[in-house]
């Protein structure tokens, strides 16, 4: 029960960031003076194509551009009523593109999904590397083992994500034969979810997974080897290695599990960066996610699909971090309910 | 040594009555904490060679012109992506000193691009002092001589010139200049401001603590890069590049600061209760003054060894920012804007040398990495 209501007041809590950064993302996408229409109704007036400015004034009015900024963002989120009524975020109407002269939710679509399955993958990576890489080190500590693992992992949040990307994708495809940009083969684009899409796909996915989780599982590794070292000098590990209990067993009955608690934790901070990187990447690596639609929509002054993909992109690190929130108070009963600050 | 009768041993040396009996025995004892840091922080090899190498980095960028053979934008239309030209000393069996074999470009039809023949008989020496190009020294002290350059008739690019003949060697020295202050300039940012949310919301707690802890915890779950890109994107295209640069700087710091606030907040929670802050609020000390000389003092070090380790972050996100186009633009020079060049696969694998600006900034990286780590670990010298 108590449970449950933690997890209501949680959620609640995201629902209100969630309206604040709403707010912040419309303030910071409405930063550059002017807008995607009226600089084009600029470049229509001197060039002077007349039906064109009639068009362009038309949207203006049709998407609400021309009313104050705190009206225009009611409108968007969708709690005042636009040109049209109610249809705004909440209404899951997301607006109209202007670089694209399409809807924004036929843009965006599948590269939602794909963002969202890059990342799984990504945090996947990061846990299944740095699980077992940061408790070798710590458990060999002052080896070449844990000399090599510090410097594989120094190199990995050294190096930037892009260049990672690039070299990766040259040399593995030189190498191993790995296929070069995108998600799928292009064959495979559009059509409905088969086995050797599936497939496609997660050949693909092999190299932006890699670059993206690259960094997040360096400085996982760093820190599960350093909460591993503080446990491992307790003084209950000496009774039991002094009892005869097996290294093996020895490290993975207790330390491993109390170190566990800030892998999980730790989720919050790692979500934000994951998703900054998996932007960057998808730009490079020409991924069909909403990385390369932000950075056109952000350069053109695309407002709502800029804005949309930006409210995407933190909602899925808000949600993930909930996430990370109850599995934590699932995991250590000691955490106190609502007493977040440690 | 003597022995009394009683079988107690005396020291023989006099006894000096004016003794200061509060005096330690070795004068270190009480050394300074900062002495102790250091003497601590000595020992941390890597981390005293990486504060050296960044240090002397550092030193050298007002020199970037002196140590370049070219200016960072002077274009040698013969040498479009020349590869990297090596320093030779023995030509044959023959001891000359440094120097370059000169080069030719011929035009490959086959593959619609230069490649360069090296004329191995005539080796020519480098020259050392010499005077080309006027640069500024300091950016502000018209200079022309340099520390080497090509002799006449040969050039000299140690890592090869990129699509418009420019030296890579030259520009990633000018390009450190950008490089490496806009993470300095970035955490100055990012430092004020989470020093003062972080001990503000700590030092008066209440209504105040909790609208700066929503704050932190927001900005906090956003992804950074996304809002770097979509605050870049607001910079006018029309500012000078010296404007966008301070601009860029100060948006990488924005993003920045609520790791340190939080910090600060949580040791000023503890830190509120000691008595010496109770009996200097008894004194009169007002908030201002009771939180810089009493309270930031404690934890200093601590602030600027996290400081440390997070300038490479800032590094990476103008390399990121301008590498997808929206930081520093030509002509600025940066290693992301250099990076921005080998953007496609096509250039690294047929000119590889145009993406060698990596190599400084995971050099650099690394370094601030390595020092941050030996700082934070000599902080505590009665530690370990």
């Amino acid at each position: 029960m108590m449970f449950l209501r933690y997890a209501g007041y949680r959620f609640l809590t995201m629902l209100l960031t969630l309206a604040v950064v709403s707010l912040l993302i419309f303030v910071i996408i409405n930063l550059p003076p002017g807008d995607y229409l009226s600089n084009q109704i600029a470049e229509l007036r001197a060039t002077g194509q007349a039906e064109g400015v009639a068009k362009a004034e038309f949207l203006r009015q049709e998407y609400a551009l021309d009313r104050p900024l705190w009206e225009q963002y009611l409108i968007w989120v969708g709690v005042a009523p636009g040109p049209q009524g109610f249809s705004g975020l909440l209404q899951g109407d997301f607006g109209w593109s202007f670089e694209f002269d399409a809807p924004v939710a036929d843009i965006v679509g599948d590269a939602l999904w794909l963002t969202v399955l890059v990342n799984l993958a990504a945090v996947l990576f990061v846990y299944l590397v740095a699980l077992p890489l940061g408790v070798l080190a710590a458990a060999r500590s002052a080896t070449w083992v844990d000399y090599t693992t510090a410097f594989i992992g120094y190199l990995g949040l050294a190096t930037p994500n892009f260049l990672l990307a690039l070299m990766l994708f040259y040399y593995g495809h030189k190498y191993l034969g790995l296929p070069i940009g995108g998600l799928m083969s292009p064959e495979f684009e559009g059509e409905p979810m088969s086995f050797d899409k599936v497939k496609s796909i997660l050949v693909h996915l092999i190299v932006p997974t890699f670059v993206i989780g690259t960094s997040g599982a360096a400085g996982m590794m760093q820190r599960l080897r350093a909460n591993m070292l503080d446990e491992l000098s307790k003084p209950y590990v000496e009774t039991a290695t002094a009892k005869g209990l097996s290294p093996t067993r020895l490290l993975t009955k207790y330390p491993l599990r109390m170190a566990f608690n800030p892998f999980v934790a730790d989720i919050g901070n790692l979500l934000p960066a994951m998703v900054s990187g998996s932007v960057l990447v998808s730009v490079v690596l020409g991924l069909q996610t909403i990385g390369p639609a932000l950075l056109t929509a952000l350069k053109s002054q695309d407002q709502f699909l800029a804005g949309f993909v930006l409210m995407f992109v933190a909602l899925l690190t808000l949600i993930g971090t909930m996430i990370s929130d109850l599995l934590l108070v699932l995991l250590d009963p000691r955490i106190r309910y609502g007493a977040r600050e440690g | 040594m003597s022995t009394l009768p009683d079988g107690r041993y005396v020291d023989d040396a006099p006894y000096d009555p004016n003794i200061d009996l509060s005096a330690i025995d070795r004068s270190d004892m009480d050394a300074s904490n900062w002495v102790l840091v250091w003497r601590k922080f000595k020992r941390h090899r890597l981390g005293l060679v990486s504060g050296i190498f960044l240090l002397m980095a550092y030193l050298a960028i007002p020199f970037a012109g002196f140590f370049s053979p070219y200016t960072a934008n002077e274009r040698s239309a013969d040498y479009l992506y020349h590869p990297p030209q090596a320093i030779n000393f023995w030509h044959g069996d023959e001891f000359i000193g440094p120097f370059v074999y000169p080069t030719e470009a011929v035009a490959d039809l086959e593959n619609f691009r230069w490649t360069y023949i090296t004329d191995e008989t005539r080796p020519m020496p480098l020259q050392f002092f010499c005077k080309r190009t006027e640069y500024n020294l300091f950016g502000f002290i018209p200079s022309e001589r340099r520390l080497f350059c090509a002799p006449e008739g040969a050039t000299i690019f140690i890592f090869g010139s990129d699509r418009l003949g420019r030296d890579v060697f030259s520009r990633i020295s000018y390009g450190a200049q950008l490089s490496l202050t806009v993470g300095l300039i970035g955490i100055t940012v990012s430092f004020l401001l989470g020093i003062t949310f972080g001990s503000i919301a700590g030092y008066f707690g209440g209504v105040t603590d909790w609208v700066v802890n929503r704050a932190i915890e927001i900005l906090r779950s956003l992804p950074e890069l996304p809002l770097w890109l979509a605050l870049s994107a607001a910079v006018p295209s029309n500012w000078g590049p010296v404007s966008v640069f301070f601009i860029i700087s100060i948006i990488l710091g924005l993003l920045d600061w609520p790791g340190l606030a939080r910090a600060v907040r949580s040791k000023f929670l503890s830190l509120r209760e000691e008595e010496y802050v109770r009996a200097a609020e008894m004194m009169g000390a007002k908030p201002g003054r009771v939180i810089r000389r009493h309270l930031l003092p404690n934890f200093m070090s601590h602030l600027i060894a996290s400081a440390t380790l997070s300038i490479p972050a800032m590094i990476l996100g103008e390399t990121a920012l301008s590498f997808l186009g929206l930081g520093l633009r030509a002509p600025a020079v940066s290693w992301g804007v250099m990076l921005n060049d080998a953007q496609n696969l096509a250039s690294i694998e047929i000119y590889p040398w145009t993406a060698i600006p990596m190599l400084p900034i995971i050099i650099v990286v690394l370094a601030f990495n390595f020092l941050g780590d030996g700082l934070r670990d000599s902080l505590d010298p009665y530690k370990g």
